[in-house]
């Protein structure tokens, strides 16, 4: 069943603060196998001009996508989450992220198609650190696939 | 799993040095079951496509996939390896056209990327194109950074 194309333009309330942890952006490097000395070396992060250490930038995806779950998980939007796959990611930084931030999410439903009976939906996250400023958008694409026919 | 090995710190790369045309260092990833794991752990995502053969067979898939977004991580190493300073990303997008297929084998599957600076911008900034590839088939599209040169 199409989504409805009403709530185009939706904006949900900021999530509570993530504080992002040195040993979390560790954890994530390690994972990704980058040992780029910026993301677990405070004194190699200040020589390249970050106060502390940084995160590689698909870390914030995480951050992101849990907060896109208002969206995703919304009755009223009525996605089928079962049947969402990823379509395209991208994101547009003012400055890394790194630790010690305390990021909120604010998601905004930018778009709502539907092509070849599959649901495509838009978000965008705006990702602000605890004082206000910005730091990081991303926008994600999901794609609900049609049901099977029965 | 080993260690991810340092590598030496990159020589910074200036603005004026490069040319429409020139190319990254490629870069081959390796990934197989632990990888995955040990990335669902880092990121948060528990999706089962990603470590449970009989539930990504039972939705269609050929076998258990990569994280879309281990692949999109592991392609941006190839520019920030090449700047040295991961915060130089300032725009990073991808298309999630083709999932990497990780069998339960002593191999698991690689991930080459390839990378070269498609256009000149302002303010010391380039884009870069990126190839990823796994089994010889692209698995990202429109796979784009933009990146602040010195």
């Amino acid at each position: 069943m199409a989504l409805d194309q009403s709530f185009v333009g939706r904006t949900y309330p900021p999530t509570a603060p993530y504080e992002v942890g040195r040993e979390k952006i560790r954890e994530f490097a390690e994972a990704v196998g980058d040992a780029n000395p910026a993301y677990t070396d405070a004194d190699a992060a200040k020589a390249l001009g970050h106060p502390d250490v940084i995160a590689p930038p698909t870390f914030v995806f995480s951050i992101t996508f849990k907060a896109a779950a208002q969206v995703v998980q919304d009755p009223q939007l009525g996605l089928d989450y079962s049947r969402v796959v990823h379509g395209d990611q991208k994101f547009a930084y003012v400055r890394p992220v790194r630790a010690g931030d305390r990021l909120t999410v604010t998601s905004t439903i930018e778009g709502i198609k539907s092509l070849a009976g599959n649901d495509v939906l838009d978000i965008r996250g705006e990702v602000h650190d605890e004082s206000g400023e910005h730091v990081v958008t991303a926008w994600t694409k999901l794609v609900a696939r049609a049901a099977e026919e029965a | 799993m080993t260690e991810p090995t340092p590598t030496p710190p990159a020589s910074p790369i200036a603005y004026g040095d490069v040319e429409v045309g020139t190319e990254l260092p490629a870069q081959s990833f390796p990934v197989d079951r632990a990888t995955l794991v040990r990335y669902a752990g880092a990121s948060g995502d528990f999706n089962p496509i990603h470590w449970n053969e009989k539930f990504a067979k039972d939705v269609g898939l050929p076998d258990v996939i990569a994280h879309g977004m281990f692949t999109m991580a592991e392609a941006i190493r190839v520019v920030t390896d090449w700047t040295g300073d991961p915060g130089s990303v300032v725009e990073y997008g991808v298309r999630f056209t083709r999932p990497v297929v990780v069998p339960n084998d002593d191999r698991g599957a690689v991930i080459e990327v390839s990378g070269k600076v498609a256009a000149k911008l302002d303010d010391n900034r380039v884009r870069v194109d990126l190839l990823a590839t796994s089994g010889g088939q692209k698995v990202l599209g429109m796979s784009r950074a933009v990146v602040r040169l010195g």
